[in-house]
């Protein structure tokens, strides 16, 4: 512990020398601005360290017992991987990250809309678009997106310009792999300017993990004046990982955001989710799943800030828990005084399969405006015995009716996702978990 | 077909069945007809399997095996099927998705191949006829939004999808206004054969005038305590249950 007892911030003792190493040697050739960055938000990590059970934010989720390992963040090794999952969507632009970096595999289509700029952040952003980056890169206030500000090493860049509809999508998969325990911060920006469309698969998974992992990962989304964004975040089956993934979305009048987050066999899993609607008439959709079991842990965070009149958010999360496992929804909705004519909703729905499985969900409204519509509603509970009955009366065995019921469930929140070779994918992912 | 004897069942420990006897023969229809409590609705619940219902003592044979211990589904993949009181919504499964699987998870019980997907739209679509059932239900989740006569009218729709040997009509008119009555009769009478025997529960004689039992039995206190042909339930309608009941009395010496 490199702090003192008086301010009795918890940080991982070996992170100071880390930050140093990687100061001189990994981000040595980086623009002083990017570096001095990268100090101011790794000294404001250490004044308040590792967020613990106290603050009400992490609660249910400890932080401390996830970073009490023997890891390194010095880790620039390349990985011979002979598994590189199959595109989930036709077509698609793919970017693939190991541990944080780009790997050298990844291939680009070269056919590319006119501006528009797919690449990795750290070589195609800094080396090209230096300055474009210093003026829209942001640093947030969570403790955890601190820690990525100081030690991020790459990610995807996305830079779609205005008028531009990118009807390819665009994955960004993260793969965890090796024998070293390690911290990974990749670091996703995407930006899509006035009149665009884009549509983006973030998809973390993990290969041979011998070692457990932290990714603590950061995605930067820009929607732009009018826009379309769809970003869909994929977690499927991390074994040995802890994830910490948060996601900041800016959003500018007329803008209109989907996204879904799908967590599927995770081990540990933390989502941060926040969107600001900063223009008027802005619209976004957040729909969660995760289906769980053994001792996993899912906690999906979301808060949504509308600033300006006549927005609209709507909120769908749905758990299926099995097992030991837990699960956390926490979902905010701050409504501005200027933000009238407000339409806000949040629905967090569960079904606990066995007695051992545990949810804690947690709607928190804070309201300034007086011409609003706002709702939340939660249910929590166990698979309808009726229901089962029934199908079973009409020769559908326990299982398939168990499997038909709970995929009913979950459906709702796949329904949403727009893009057809994606809910296909999932529907058959789900599926198969279901039937585990 | 089905041989009860000396039925005793309950649910929490409250016995509702004291001593049912009843013998159906392949082909036959019965009414059952018993006031409220007379323990109905418990007998189809047993005969289809639901788990909160205990049996005590007694017997169930269907088809010469021993229904009792038979799972809800390998009952109805054995030919049983109860078309409930209050069909059941379930949102988010899809009628004909449910309905497919049924039927395949009964032919694979059977050790016969999967319906093709042809063949299964043609049954659909001519079953569907047969009980004036009108809604797409290719679109729509298990009786979501159906009206009180639309769920009826699709339970008699499965039973027609699914073919049993012995079909258990719970308290089927209730709820129905006189047309959708009609069709459901309808679509019963249309299914009657000399295979196919059905249990028709009834606290009320008017869906006897559209489905014409060949027995009628009086139910009361967890038990048959009359049985008649046909003419008895129009006896039943004019004299009340409350001449059953003092005849009982009566009988025992009270």
């Amino acid at each position: 512990m490199i702090a003192t007892k008086e301010n009795k911030a918890t940080i991982p003792a070996q992170l100071e020398g880390e930050f140093q190493t990687l100061l001189s040697k990994t981000f040595s050739s980086e623009p002083e601005w990017l570096k001095e960055k990268r100090k101011e938000a790794f000294d404001s990590f250490c004044q308040t360290g590792l967020p613990t059970r106290k603050n009400e934010e992490y609660k249910y989720t400890d932080l401390k017992k996830i970073f009490s390992g023997n890891f390194t963040a010095v880790h620039n090794e390349s990985h011979a991987l002979n598994f590189i999952p199959a595109p989930i969507a036709e077509g698609s632009i793919r970017l693939v990250f190991i541990n944080g970096w780009l790997h050298k595999d990844s291939t680009l289509s070269s056919k590319l809309p006119k501006g528009v700029l797919i690449g990795n952040l750290a070589t195609d952003g800094l080396l090209k678009h230096a300055d474009f980056l210093k003026k829209n890169f942001s640093s947030n206030e969570d403790a955890l997106s601190r820690l990525n500000d100081a030690l991020w090493t790459d990610g995807a860049f996305v830079y779609v310009p205005e008028n531009i509809r990118l009807e390819i999508p665009v994955e960004i998969i993260h793969i965890s792999t090796g024998k070293k325990e390690l911290l990974s911060s990749p670091r996703h920006l995407i930006i899509a300017e006035k009149n665009s469309s884009v549509s983006i698969i973030e998809n973390n998974i993990s290969v041979d993990t011998f070692a457990p992992m932290i990714i603590n990962s950061q995605t930067d989304i820009f929607s732009g004046e009018n826009s379309n964004v769809q970003y869909y975040r994929l977690q499927n089956d991390c074994r040995n990982v802890s994830l910490i993934s948060s996601t900041h979305v800016k959003q500018e009048k007329n803008s209109h955001f989907d996204t879904n987050t799908i967590t599927l066999g995770n081990e540990w899993t933390r989502n941060n989710l926040r969107i600001d609607l900063e223009g008027e008439n802005c619209e976004s959709h957040l729909n969660g799943l995760f289906v769980t079991n053994g001792t996993a842990h899912t906690d999906n965070h979301t808060s949504v800030l509308h600033n300006k009149p006549n927005g609209q958010s709507n909120q769908l999360y749905k758990g299926i828990l099995d097992g030991r496992s837990t699960g956390i929804f926490n979902g905010k909705i701050f409504v501005e005084r200027d933000a009238q004519k407000t339409n806000a909703y949040q629905s967090s729905k569960n079904i606990l399969l066995s007695d051992d499985a545990t949810i804690n969900t947690k709607p928190q409204l804070e309201i300034y405006a007086d011409d609003v519509k706002c709702s939340h509603g939660s249910s929590t509970g166990k698979l309808d015995e009726d229901a089962l009955f029934y199908l079973r009366t009409r020769g559908l065995s326990e299982d398939s009716a168990r499997r038909l019921l709970l995929y009913a469930f979950a459906n709702d929140v796949l329904n949403t996702i727009k893009n057809e070779s994606l809910k296909n994918y999932l529907e058959e992912l789900v599926n198969e978990r279901l039937e585990k | 077909m089905l041989t009860i004897k000396n039925l005793h069942a309950g649910i929490s420990e409250k016995e509702i069945l004291k001593g049912f006897n009843l013998e159906v023969k392949a082909g036959e229809v019965h009414a059952i007809m018993g006031p409220n409590g007379s323990g109905k609705s418990t007998l189809s619940n047993v005969l289809a399997g639901k788990k909160e219902y205990e049996v005590t003592a007694g017997e169930v044979k269907f088809k010469g095996k021993d229904l009792l211990v038979m799972s809800p589904e390998d009952r109805a993949r054995e030919g049983l099927f109860l078309a409930f009181q209050y069909p059941i919504e379930i949102p988010g499964v899809s009628n004909i998705n449910f309905l497919k699987t049924a039927i395949n998870e009964i032919r694979a019980y059977k050790k016969m191949q999967p319906i093709d997907a042809k063949d299964f739209l043609k049954l659909v679509k001519e079953k569907q006829a047969l009980v004036e059932l009108q809604v797409t239900l290719a679109n729509r989740s298990v009786n979501e939004g159906f009206s009180g006569g639309e769920k009826k009218r699709n339970e008699i729709f499965q039973m027609a999808m699914l073919e049993p040997t012995l079909c258990i009509l719970d308290e089927t008119d209730s709820g129905l206004d006189i047309d959708a009555l009609r069709i459901v009769a309808n679509g019963v009478n249309k299914l009657r054969s000399k295979n196919r025997s059905f249990v028709v529960i009834t606290h009320y004689q008017r869906l006897l005038d559209y489905i014409i039992p060949d027995f009628v039995h009086v139910m009361y206190d967890g038990r048959i305590v009359k049985s008649g042909a046909k003419e008895l339930a129009l006896e039943l309608e004019k004299k009340g249950y409350d001449w059953v009941k003092e005849k009982l009395a009566v009988g025992s010496g009270q």
